[in-house]
């Protein structure tokens, strides 16, 4: 049987499944001896449970970092809070019941009152709080937890949702994959598989019902596929397709440390696009040469108020610091379209994707902007920072942001913080407007980065999520092709650099083309870079020009395709 | 003792602000008590803060009985004054 997900962390994983029920143990109302007994069997639970948290707390920092540690902080704050620790005491010892009964209709009091204020914030609370309550009943009745003691080596995790306080305890050595039933390529469970190199697949609908525990399932991280009662020919194909990625990846493994470069010595730029500060590491792991797009809109989404400059400026110096001297270029605030930020007064929009977002958003806002560019300018001194605008249409707009920039830099001056004093900043040309005045705007910036998802969806006039004209997006068009040309020409008439960081930047098929057109940097999936750096060794800049030339002379995609062996 | 306060930092007392005030009144003995619109919360518990849902703009009574609540409630003074950063 096969169900169709949404793959968000590449590879392929045959393993045993672990089902993550979230199913509460049975609670017994009558307490076993005495009321002292019974407080102190809750202060020893509360202790094991502190112990147990630390050590997953200090795992956490180990493996994935200290942001995600945090949240065990929390964790463990809980376990002080008198509301909990004095109010369980009290309540074992007015109605001489169990600890654990005390301390479950403690929780859901809590949780029934934070359920009637409507507040982002407090649903995060409220799962911290479930959590901690969960770990101490446990604890109580000596029940095992479900996700760290069953795990096995050879595990595929699967679950309704992964809580970040769950993901925090995957163990790598161990989870060979991870199958939700919620989410999207934003999701805890997505960033954390990618960030940890775990192939994974959500938004597998009603996964958990069609699940045997224990059972052998398998999935395919590349293209959204679960595999369930797993028959001999689908073993064998999963198993094929595993170890011939397993050797690809071997055998590319030799181009890390290895500069990209042509047949004839020409050097070009691989770096990898991130969403979150946890996914350098991972682009480290593939060589990355840098950042090419470090998208910001984690740090706004997800909550109930606008990160301050303290947050945002750590989130930026952690990058900075990992990447130390490759160019980390971080993109101000992409919101609107279709990442809304339920805190922020977005108009109900006809046509979100023409409306109001990215650098119009921002610039109608000053005030929230500027927070952005304080904590990027001081970040700054920590690495080497180019700053990105998104969905630039016009020169105004980047005169009114760099004037912005400019404002920031003086307030800093007279706060007397330092920032380097040559930070580059650029644009990302993703609107025909863009494309087509790129020569006046190439005036104005230090780089230009080709947004290709929206400049194909805007130059098309389609939208791919769209089945009646998804194949109108289609990036081997001529007019995409020669805009994109239009674009790099541009740039180097005026002598600064440009590159690419939509996903078109690593299909392999238009490598050889975006080379020839003289493209500088290429940023792309982390996991795409060894394959595009064995790409472009294998081309001269001679023999890529030809085929730009007779490329650019086709009529029809199709023709496109064939000439760059799409179809092969 | 007891005292009125307006709460005017901009995400009221929720997140980081109540991590805060309670952090900060845990240090005293003093048993804090804070009370909006007829619900009372204790002061040292932010479990109990956060269902009160208190935003900016609220008006709310902390009270403060103790040893040391003199210099609690100077502190809680100086806390919400300063917007509760810290």
């Amino acid at each position: 049987m096969k169900r169709q997900g949404i793959s968000v962390s590449d590879g392929i994983a045959i393993g045993e499944a672990l089902v993550i029920t979230g199913q509460e143990p049975d609670i017994q109302k009558d307490m076993q001896g005495s009321v002292q007994k019974e407080v102190q069997s809750f202060e020893t639970a509360l202790e094991n449970s502190r112990k147990e948290i630390q050590n997953i707390r200090n795992q956490s920092a180990a493996d994935i970092g200290e942001e995600q540690a945090k949240i065990f902080d929390a964790h463990l704050s809980i376990l002080e809070d008198p509301e909990i620790v004095d109010g369980v005491k009290e309540m074992i010892a007015s109605e001489e019941v169990s600890a654990a009964y005390a301390l479950d209709r403690k929780v859901t009091e809590l949780l029934q009152l934070f359920e009637t204020i409507d507040n982002e914030y407090l649903k995060e609370r409220a799962q911290d709080l479930k959590d901690v309550g969960r770990r101490v009943i446990r604890h109580l009745l000596g029940v095992k937890d479900e996700i760290l003691t069953d795990m096995k080596e050879g595990t595929i995790l699967v679950a309704h949702d992964l809580a970040p306080s769950y993901t925090a305890q995957v163990d790598r050595r161990k989870v060979r994959g991870i199958i939700t039933a919620t989410g999207g390529r934003t999701s805890h469970a997505a960033i954390m598989a990618r960030a940890l190199g775990i192939p994974a697949v959500v938004g597998v609908k009603d996964i958990i019902k069609h699940i045997q525990p224990g059972e052998t399932i398998g999935l395919d991280g590349f293209t959204g596929e679960v595999f369930l009662k797993l028959d001999n020919d689908q073993f064998q194909m999963l198993r094929e397709k595993q170890q011939k990625n397993q050797a690809r990846q071997d055998k590319l493994k030799k181009f890390i440390g290895k500069k990209t470069m042509t047949k004839d010595g020409l050097v070009r730029e691989l770096a990898a696009n991130i969403a979150a500060p946890e996914e350098a590491e991972l682009a480290l792991e593939n060589d990355a040469e840098g950042i090419g797009l470090f998208r910001t809109e984690f740090l706004y989404m997800n909550r109930t108020e606008l990160p301050d400059e303290e947050e945002q400026f750590e989130a930026y110096k952690a990058v900075l610091e990992k990447m130390g001297d490759r160019p980390v270029i971080i993109r101000t605030l992409d919101i609107g379209g279709d990442k809304n930020v339920t805190y922020l007064d977005f108009p109900e929009e006809l046509n979100p994707f023409l409306g109001f977002r990215a650098i119009r958003y921002c610039l109608e806002h000053p005030e929230l902007f500027k927070v952005q560019l304080r904590a990027l300018l001081r970040a700054s001194t920590y690495g080497n920072l180019k700053i990105m605008y998104p969905m630039v249409s016009n020169l105004e707009e980047v005169r009114a942001a760099n004037a912005l920039l400019e404002e920031a830099k003086q307030e800093l001056s007279s706060e007397s913080i330092s920032f380097s004093s040559n930070i580059e900043s650029g644009i990302m040309i993703e609107t025909p407007a863009a494309a087509i005045i790129s020569d006046q705007l190439a005036k104005n910036v230090d780089f230009f980065s080709i947004g290709t998802n929206d400049l194909i969806q805007y130059t098309m006039a389609a939208d791919r999520l769209n089945e009646h004209v998804a194949h109108l997006y289609d990036p081997f068009h001529p007019g995409v092709l020669r805009l994109i040309k239009k674009v790099i020409d541009a740039a180097h008439q005026e002598g600064i650099w440009v590159g690419m960081c939509g996903e078109l930047a690593g299909e392999e098929h238009l490598i050889p083309l975006f080379l020839g057109m003289g493209l500088d940097e290429f940023s792309m999936n982390p996991g795409n870079i060894l394959q595009s750096r064995e790409i472009i060794s294998k081309w001269s800049m001679s023999e890529a020009r030809e085929l730009v030339q007779e490329v650019l002379n086709l009529t029809s995609s199709s023709e496109v395709k064939k000439r760059l062996d799409f179809f092969k | 003792m007891k005292n009125k306060f307006m709460i005017t930092n901009e995400s009221g007392l929720h997140a980081r602000p109540a991590s805060v005030f309670v952090n900060n009144v845990k240090s005293y003995q003093s048993d804090v008590i804070i009370r909006k619109n007829g619900k009372e919360a204790n002061g040292k518990s932010l479990m109990r803060i956060l269902t009160l849902g208190i935003s900016k703009g609220d008006t709310i009574e902390i009270e403060v009985s103790g040893p040391d609540e003199k210099e609690a409630m100077a502190a809680i003074q100086n806390l919400i004054d300063s917007g509760l950063e810290g």
